[in-house]
């Protein structure tokens, strides 16, 4: 096992107390596998993602639980060793691509930087590298690109500066934080299908965040679906998308628009809005919305059980 | 809000000047008094002694008591009642300065930037220029020119030793620097979506500033006004201390440190107190800025240079 | 293309120039009630002796021509001569105190960099802290200091009350020594008026960096620099400091454009430094305007020079100007 997330909590210490934003979150992810964390903003999945990189700077969170990253607990490492991790073997590539690349650096440079850190290669090594990182995410003239500032590159082009920089060191795990949702939706497939081939390519298992249920279906082997800091469901991709057990997936399938067939009202498909962390209530997260709520929804959140299907609810047997 | 506080102190502790002279020193902060002695712990103390080295005269040093607490300038006036009564006209200078900068630069900017075209670029070219221009050598000039002769401008007649001529200059000065953000700013407002779609549903353009524009720029103008103060304040103590800001009899703080540069070494009190109370007040004002500034727009990029 | 640039720039600058130039000559030419010959004359001058100094001085003249012919003294023949001093020539003067006014804001200049570098970047990377809290209140005193009023508490410290101790026995008395005359010295006088005139800059500059650091450890760009395995003082100092630095650069620009150009009048005249600020504080005390003239358009020239140089350099440290233009 590549990854073992086990139990993680992740709070914040605030002036009303403390917050919870994620808990109990465990999951698993093989090598050379994509696993799809779906979820609304706000539902921690980013947060989830942060915190395997170790790049909560908040120093008000307080993160517990177990991240084992081949066998090893990250969140007990000494910071040295942790930077060798971050960059070398996992990688993370993020939401806004407009943003996430420093202004005032070409970026050829910021990619070398990356290699520098992590290996022993001198510059010009390097460089060459970073171009035929460029030349492999399929980008033309990669010698001339390279010496492009970001803002003289397009949205999709600066995503895949970013995923070529998150590849540069050849990370065993590779954590996509929203990666197509700033882009347009022709770009988007195009940012997937790369997503896809390189995994093949690198061999990397690659973590997808992501809030859009269409891309889970066209990437990730497996599905963990988050609701208000808890997983609700999780299994295999094709499993959740036709036997969902959870209200709340089968509500989420629910609103994706059919081309065919009845047509929904995407926005009433699940009424009303998810909790804020501070207003949970004290059993499942998701009753006050639910249709298949009873009596001890109310009074303790259910468990998430079974081995390859997990589900958290008291009537998962009964959804359909 | 230790900042508010402090500026309170400071406000009222001048105000109660005259009270202060009448009461605590029991003299005029304003006549000399080269032959006066007072008792201290029971002995007669000449206000003005002879120096140690045996030439002219030294006055009496701070005496850490009702009369003469901070001691005497080389007038034998009280430096401490001197000091409440000089921060008045500081502070006044700074105050109106202030009210005079936001004044005309809001004014100029909303002209600038809600009118745009023609009237704009001329404004925004004249104050480019007032930009480039050294602030310090402009007021130092105007100063020196006016304080030498007063003001006589058709009808209106100021006298060269009134303190609106200080007034009037630190507040012209610093216009630019305080215009030029506000027309940015209302340029971007007029430009903004809610303007346009304003402009779109057909609302009269005065109602659109009145509604929409004055709020905002009145807003940049509050979190300004400290700052600015501030500014004005060290500006006010400079030119005094060239002796082309406020003039004798009257004094502020920039001018008894004036007074005080001639007994540096034998009185450094006369010098050093005016300063603190300087350093005191701007520093309560730049905080108070801050505040402001977090209260009113957290993301706020004001700068107010030097 | 650059060159249309550079002469656009260069035309902005002359008109900016000449505008300045206008503005000062009406300043003390023109503004009602002043009357140069007066005070030439002097107090209680009988009017045949005004009308004389008058006519002696060019005053009688239309203001345009007085003006045409002090621009022509000033730049063409650099032949101007006092008002006060009659036969001083006004240009050698000017020159002559240069140096000692690059002296003073070089060293400066250098002082305040290092410092305000250091205390903003230390405060940014302790942000809320103590120690990033003290050090802000001490730069905001630092700025709210009349910097008169400090150089005289200086030269109190160091020239009478602890002079004769071993802290500041080695500070020469105050004045001004060449740097070819007598390195050592000229080093020596100058690290008391350096000091003074850098405390203030420190403030302003470490408060503006780390504002602008604290501002920029939250952009995307930052978490994306922390994920590729950069060290915490690779982050701040590569990525977060590079893009601080643009603004303190121009920032710099314009306060050494101005100090130069006569914005260190007050340290000057408080630690006796014959600088182009001396030189203009002495004329505006006896009014001599051709040496105000000269003065003012002296430091004009280095505020706009500065304003243009500070703009080239933008182009320079910020690619996102150049994919502007």
């Amino acid at each position: 096992m590549l990854l073992d997330v086990q139990n993680l909590s992740i709070s914040f210490r605030t002036p009303r107390g403390l917050l919870p934003v994620v808990e109990d979150v465990s999951f698993q992810l093989a090598e050379s596998e994509i696993l799809a964390i779906v979820g609304e903003s706000g539902s921690g999945k980013s947060l989830t993602a942060l915190s395997i990189m170790r790049l909560i700077t908040d120093p008000n969170a307080i993160i517990t639980g177990k991240i084992l990253f081949k066998g090893e607990d990250i969140l007990t490492l000494k910071e040295p060793a942790m930077r060798r991790l971050r960059g070398g073997a996992m990688a993370m590539i993020f939401q806004d691509p407009m943003t996430a690349l420093t202004p005032v650096y070409t970026i050829g440079a910021q990619i070398v930087e990356q290699i520098r850190i992590h290996t022993k290669l001198p510059t010009w090594q390097a460089r060459l590298r970073a171009e035929s990182l460029l030349a492999a995410m399929g980008i033309a003239d990669a010698q001339q690109i390279s010496r492009r500032f970001p803002h003289q590159l397009s949205g999709g082009m600066r995503q895949r500066v970013m995923i070529a920089m998150a590849l540069s060191c050849s990370p065993a795990l590779l954590i996509a934080d929203e990666p197509t949702t700033a882009l347009d939706v022709t770009v988007q497939a195009q940012i997937l299908e790369l997503l896809l081939k390189l995994r093949k390519e690198f061999n990397s298992s690659i973590l997808l965040i992501t809030h859009d249920m269409g891309i889970v279906a066209q990437t990730a082997d497996r599905v963990a679906v988050m609701y208000a800091g808890r997983i609700a469901e999780s299994g295999a991709t094709g499993d959740i998308f036709a036997h969902p057990m959870h209200p709340y997936t089968a509500g989420l399938l629910a609103a994706i628009p059919q081309l065919h067939g009845p047509r929904i009202n995407a926005f009433s498909a699940i009424p009303g809005a998810p909790p804020a962390p501070h207003e949970k209530p004290a059993g499942c997260a998701f009753a006050p919305r639910c249709a298949y709520r009873i009596a001890v929804c109310a009074e303790r959140p259910p468990l998430l059980h079974g081995p390859f299907r997990q589900v958290a609810c008291f009537r998962a047997g009964e959804v359909a | 809000m230790l900042a508010f506080a402090i500026l309170i102190v400071i406000i009222a502790a001048c105000l109660a000047a005259p009270w202060y002279a009448q009461n605590i020193s029991q003299s005029d902060p304003f006549a000399s008094n080269l032959d006066g002695s007072i008792t201290l712990a029971g002995q007669p103390v000449d206000i003005m002694q002879s120096a140690d080295t045996g030439f002219g005269v030294t006055p009496i040093g701070p005496t850490w008591t009702q009369k003469y607490f901070l001691g005497a300038d080389d007038q034998g006036r009280d430096v401490a009642a001197r000091i409440l009564f000089g921060g008045r006209n500081s502070l006044l200078i700074a105050a109106g300065a202030t009210l005079i900068c936001l004044t005309l630069a809001g004014l100029i900017g909303i002209v600038a930037g809600f009118s745009g075209g023609f009237v704009d670029s001329i404004l925004a070219r004249i104050l480019d220029i007032l930009w480039a221009f050294p602030v310090y050598l402009l007021a130092i000039s105007l100063s020196a020119v006016l304080i030498s002769r007063g003001l006589k401008l058709g009808p209106v007649t100021i006298d060269s030793d009134s303190l609106l001529i200080p007034i009037a200059i630190i507040g012209i000065v610093y216009v630019p620097y305080v215009a030029r953000p506000i027309r940015g700013q209302v340029l971007s407002l007029a430009r903004s979506d809610f303007v346009l779609a304003a402009v779109c549903l057909g609302v009269p353009r005065a109602r659109i500033l009145w509604k929409d524009i004055l709020p905002n720029v009145i807003t940049t103008l509050i979190v300004f006004a400290p700052l600015m103060m501030a500014l004005n304040m060290l500006t006010e103590a400079a030119l005094s201390f060239l002796s082309i800001g406020v003039q004798p009899p009257a004094a502020s703080w920039g001018t008894i440190i004036l007074d005080g540069e001639g007994l540096l070494y034998t009185r450094p009190a006369v010098a050093i107190a005016p300063g603190l109370a300087i350093m005191l007040t701007v520093v309560a004002l730049n905080f108070l800025g801050d505040g402001v500034r977090e209260a009113f727009d957290p993301r706020a990029k004001i700068r107010v240079q030097k | 293309m650059i060159f249309l640039v550079l002469l656009r720039r260069l035309a902005e600058m002359v008109f900016v120039l000449f505008s300045i130039s206008v503005l000062v000559f009406l300043i003390f030419f023109a503004t009602p009630g002043a009357d140069p010959a007066a005070r030439i004359a002097g107090r209680g001058a009988s009017p045949a002796t005004l009308a004389a100094v008058r006519h002696a001085f060019g005053l009688d003249q239309p203001l345009p021509v007085q003006y045409g012919l002090m621009m022509k003294h000033l730049f063409i023949t650099q032949d101007l001569t006092s008002f006060v001093n009659p036969g001083q020539l006004v240009i050698p003067a000017v020159l002559q105190a240069v140096p000692v006014t690059l002296s003073l804001v070089f060293g400066a200049a250098v002082i305040w960099l290092i410092f305000a570098v250091a205390i903003g970047v230390t405060a940014a990377a302790l942000r809320g802290s103590v120690i990033d809290r003290s050090l802000m209140f001490l730069a905001m005193a630092g700025v709210s200091m009349p910097v008169f009023w400090l150089g005289e508490v200086a030269n109190l410290i160091t020239q009478a009350r602890f002079h004769n101790t071993v802290l500041f026995s080695w500070v020469p008395a105050l004045g001004y020594v060449p740097l070819t005359q007598n390195p050592l010295l000229w080093f020596k006088s100058l690290v008391i008026p350096w000091t003074v005139l850098a405390v203030t800059y420190i403030g302003l500059y470490s408060r503006v960096l780390r504002a602008n650091l604290v501002e920029a450890l939250t952009e995307d760009y930052i978490r994306t620099a922390r994920a590729k395995g950069l060290s915490e003082r690779q982050v701040i100092f590569r990525h977060a400091l590079r893009m601080s630095l643009i603004t303190l650069v121009s920032m710099f620009g314009l306060d050494f454009g101005a100090l130069v150009g006569g914005g260190a009048l007050l340290i000057e005249v408080v630690c006796a430094l014959p600088g182009v600020g001396m030189l203009t504080y002495q004329a505006l005390q006896n009014l001599d305007l051709p040496f105000i003239m000269a003065t003012v358009m002296y430091g004009a020239i280095f505020i706009v020079a500065a304003n243009t140089v500070v703009d080239m350099l933008y182009l320079l440290i910020d690619p996102r100007a150049r994919g502007a233009r």
